[in-house]
């Protein structure tokens, strides 16, 4: 009986008749039947791929991070100092000056990444939120909504540098901008802080990563029932309410795992930084591809495992914010 | 009735307002592209912004010509053969994966996080791992190698929740009366799961060849002596900026484009066939 009722066959739901003596070794023979193909034949090429390309690569990051440098390859060991180094340098450009009241350059650059990201993070979810909540509450007809929903997604499948490139003629002295301001009459000559500035780069960034944030709002918010809403709005409730307590609530979902795949991303960040920025600002991306280019692998590796630390902390702050396992 | 009327025009008013910004955002996330674009046109002695100094198809001839630095031709070529054969390798991986999540298994939570790790893990780490590792065992790094390697590791996650969502709706009863009607696991597939979860697969895909063909971060330090059209763009950047780098830029959007709009339309055919 019971293994009856614990099948997932739909046409099981509801009232059934009692099994008879007949009945019980056809539905227990049917359960040990394998339905489908084995489950290990269908997961083993993705499993030892994802080994080989993603589990032992990372794992090889933490080896390498105490191994010790040649100068131009490694040598294996345990060696705690690059971490030490890590947290004193003050960058290879100065390996003699160490300067424990300073935080190291490390540290810093880090924390400047962190600190971009956040602000990127922002603006993104204050962009992109009206965005999701336009085409999921408010346009009525699925076709639209798709339609209005797919042209937001494509710049996702297009080349993320070119279209970092593209922000070059728009934000320079005689970009885009700059003709703009000049044309209304804000500024007298082209103002300078566009390029190669923390306004582009930010701007930049925001551009590139702001429809990673609509996509996921864009779900959760078209899953909310509409009754739900209906009812609080008979119910007296002004629009300000209904969004503070049903739409807002309902969404912060979505809003996390957004921002988780914002964040990550951004952490990682190096393209942009050298397009937009210049080269002006180092990311912990930039970092560690010019300790690759010295061949100091370890300390590159060191970097590595501070960024993926700060990314993990970071991730587990969002997810205790908000609880995402509904979604998933 | 009064109050009905002035809720409707409230919401008019916000709709009006809403559809106001969502323009405006798509300026800003088109308008840069578009600049891009006209400026490709831009004259043989024009510079890299406005304002045009007349127009003409110079700086695209520049990119069909045979040139001194790079391999635009032969970076394109490698993309896109790298981009279908992580296509391929995406769509039947995730179709797989998505299967066996059919039933709970031992390890599948672990199994789930891993192929989700994905997409978490920066590319830069990801290649960097990768690239010491090889340069330690003494293997080469190439891009059909370990290029392909990583590209699959940030596309298989894509996939996999596209089929992950397609066998949330699937209707199992059609497989289960094959099944009592004597047919094998195979001709079950072939006859009727296949059919059905194709759409699927073809999105899967589409994730599979884009993401693969813009991707830049992963295959860094990974593409070895060959670079693939990303790096290639990325490796003109250090040189002088020229209007070239636009006509470049505009090309692979728009093959993007074309590609997206070839699945979409491929996609549509196969679902209104099934449904």
């Amino acid at each position: 009986m019971g293994q009856v009722t614990s099948s997932n066959h739909p046409g099981l739901v509801g009232v059934q008749p009692e099994p008879t003596e007949q009945a019980l070794p056809n539905a227990s023979s049917r359960r040990q039947r394998v339905e489908g193909f084995p489950v290990s034949w269908l997961v083993a090429p993705s499993v030892l791929w994802l080994l080989i390309f993603l589990v032992i690569p990372l794992i090889s990051i933490f080896v390498f991070s105490l191994w010790t440098s040649t100068g131009y390859g490694l040598e294996p060991g345990f060696n705690i100092g690059n971490y030490g180094e890590y947290f004193s340098s003050e960058g290879f450009f100065d390996p003699e000056h160490r300067n424990f009241l300073k935080l190291s350059v490390f540290i810093r650059t880090l924390g400047s990444t962190f600190a971009y990201t956040l602000e990127v993070m922002v603006l993104c979810l204050l962009t992109g939120y009206p965005i999701a909540y336009f085409l999921a509450r408010r346009v009525t007809s699925f076709k639209w909504q798709m339609a209005l929903f797919m042209v937001c997604m494509v710049p996702f499948w297009t080349s993320y540098l070119i279209r970092a490139v593209a922000w070059l003629p728009m934000l320079g002295r005689r970009g885009l901008l700059n003709s703009l301001l000049l044309s209304l009459g804000l500024v007298d000559k082209p103002v300078d802080f566009l390029l190669y500035s923390e306004f582009g780069y930010t701007t930049a960034l925001t551009q590139l990563y702001v429809v990673l944030s609509v996509g996921p709002i864009f779900f959760s918010l078209a899953k909310i029932d509409t009754d739900i809403i209906e009812a609080a709005r008979d119910m007296g409730a002004t629009a300000f309410q209904i969004f503070r307590e049903i739409i807002l609530p309902l969404s912060l979902p979505g809003v996390a795992i957004g921002m988780i795949f914002i964040f990550v991303m951004l952490m990682g960040e190096f393209a942009t930084a050298v397009v937009v920025f210049g080269g002006k600002t180092s990311t912990v991306g930039t970092v560690i591809l010019n300790y690759y280019a010295i061949a100091n692998y370890p300390f590159a590796a060191v970097n590595a495992i501070m960024l993926m630390l700060a990314m993990m902390l970071g991730v587990v702050i969002i997810l205790r914010l908000v609880n995402i396992r509904k979604e998933l | 009735m009064a109050r009905w009327s002035k809720q409707k025009r409230k919401q008019a008013l916000g709709t009006t307002l809403f559809s106001g910004y969502y323009g405006l955002f798509l300026i800003f996330i088109y308008g840069p592209m578009i600049a891009m674009f006209i400026l490709s046109f831009q004259g043989r002695r024009g510079g890299t912004s406005f304002p045009m100094r007349g127009s003409s198809f110079y700086w695209w001839q520049k990119l069909v010509e045979p040139s001194v630095v790079g391999d635009m031709q032969g970076a394109l070529l490698r993309s896109l053969i790298l981009a279908l054969i992580v296509m391929v390798i995406t769509a039947l991986f995730s179709t797989m994966l998505a299967m066996a999540f059919r039933k709970r298994f031992f390890g599948s939570n672990v199994l789930f996080y891993t192929v989700m790790s994905g997409l978490m893990v920066p590319g830069i780490l990801l290649s960097l791992g990768l690239a010491t590792l090889l340069r330690e065992v003494g293997i080469p790094a190439a891009w059909w190698s370990s290029g392909l390697g990583v590209h699959v590791v940030w596309t298989l996650p894509f996939g996999f929740l596209v089929m992950m969502a397609v066998f949330n709706r699937f209707d199992v009863s059609l497989e289960e009366a094959a099944r009592d009607m004597g047919a094998d696991e195979w001709t079950v597939f072939k006859e009727i799961t296949f059919p059905l979860i194709l759409p699927g697969i073809v999105a899967a895909g589409l994730f599979g060849f884009t993401l693969s063909y813009d991707e830049f971060a992963r295959t860094t330090l990974l593409a070895g002596e060959f670079n693939t059209l990303p790096l290639d763009i990325n490796a003109s950047m250090t040189q002088r900026i020229r209007p070239t780098l636009f006509a470049l830029g505009t090309a692979s959007t728009i093959f993007s484009l074309l590609m997206i709009g070839l699945f979409l339309v491929i996609y549509s055919i196969l679902y209104r066939r099934t449904h």
